[in-house]
């Protein structure tokens, strides 16, 4: 342990005030009983998609496409969750398939 | 059987209905969280201390980050600030929330409180089952997948290196749902462009700015775009104009 347990605690609040921040914000501009302004009706729509979109981008952030593995296992999983999902409509299945199928790939083949 | 049906109060059929969605979520916040248990726990923080972050702050990626600042000198603004930064996408997901989160009462600052990635992306996604409050039925999925994490970090800092079993790569089971919940929101057509440009624009920032300090132009970008696109009028089709 590096810190004091004050000076950890104190350290944990600030990491939360900021997260709490960031989460409170929009509900908080925007209280439920006013109506919003069109704009963000328009981005309350078509935010979740693009969110989603960022967010297997974010996962996949630390993947080197110059080194060894070269994202090869990545790309061969994330290639088998997504066929494997349109193919059979399985939330399940398409989860724990590509999974299963990654952590063969990184733990038996590109080692 | 219908008797016995209507019998069992609203808040298991809520709680029945929510577990399925968030058993991806249960398997990765377990990996994860004793991954980060065991993490805090090599840099001498203990299991008090990584419970502690997990219950109190809740903010995965944030709470690795900050694993380096308790490890240098005493900073609690920097931490404040780089928590900002590293959660600003939040705000994108509140404003997604605004009218799902809606007349939910109580629960609802909770509901803002546990609102993390993985909460997001199955509350944006799906609707609540006929007969249960989207109060319960959000409320379980979010408490679900809060409480998983703070398990997950309590394991690790109790088991910590005792797990032989291999985990590497079952992170990845955060990445599928993911990707699996792209497809579901991309399947309805008016979701698709939205979807292509959440995408590409955060690939674009990522090369463009690096793995360190991407997400906030990512999001700009995805924010400028869209606000061209409802300008132009060809991305929702609020228009009618949908091919």
């Amino acid at each position: 342990m590096h810190l004091p347990a004050n000076e950890t605690f104190i350290l944990i609040l600030a990491v939360a005030l900021g997260t709490i921040i960031t989460r409170f914000t929009p509900f908080i501009l925007f209280p439920e009983h006013k109506k919003h302004p069109a704009v963000i009706a328009y981005l309350s729509k078509v935010l979740p998609p693009a969110m989603m979109g960022l967010l297997v981008v974010y996962c996949l952030k630390s993947v080197s496409l110059f080194t060894y593995p070269y994202g090869i296992p990545e790309g061969i999983a994330v290639t088998a969750v997504a066929a494997l999902h349109i193919w059979r409509r399985n939330v399940f299945l398409s989860i724990a398939g590509g999974t299963a199928l990654y952590m063969f790939l990184v733990q038996k083949v590109f080692m | 059987m219908e008797q016995e049906k209507k019998d069992s109060p609203v808040w298991q059929k809520a709680l029945a209905a929510a577990f399925p969605y968030t058993l991806p979520v249960l398997t990765g916040f377990l990996a994860l969280g004793t991954a980060y248990g065991v993490l805090m726990q090599t840099k001498g923080y203990g299991v008090i201390w990584s419970v502690l972050m997990s219950a109190i702050a809740f903010c995965g990626s944030m709470q690795f980050v900050a694993i380096t600042l308790l490890t240098t000198v005493f900073n609690p603004i920097q931490a404040f600030l780089l928590s900002i930064m590293v959660n600003a996408r939040h705000l994108f997901y509140g404003i997604s929330m605004l009218d799902k989160y809606k007349g939910t009462g109580k629960i609802r600052p909770f509901l803002i409180y546990w609102l993390c990635d993985e909460t997001f992306s199955i509350t944006s996604s799906v609707d609540p089952p006929s007969g249960i409050p989207k109060s319960y039925f959000y409320g379980f999925i979010s408490f679900l997948d809060y409480s998983y994490w703070v398990l997950g970090s309590f394991l690790g800092g109790v088991l910590g290196n005792l797990i032989t079993f291999n985990t590497q790569g079952l992170d990845f089971v955060l990445t599928a749902l993911f990707i699996v919940l792209f497809i579901e929101q991309v399947t309805a057509r008016e979701n698709r462009r939205p979807g292509i440009i959440g995408l590409t624009c955060t690939t674009v920032g990522l090369a463009v700015f690096g793995s360190e300090r991407f997400v906030i132009p990512s999001m700009v970008l995805i924010l400028v775009i869209l606000l061209i696109g409802r300008k132009k009028k060809c991305i929702f089709p609020q228009t009618k104009r949908s091919s």
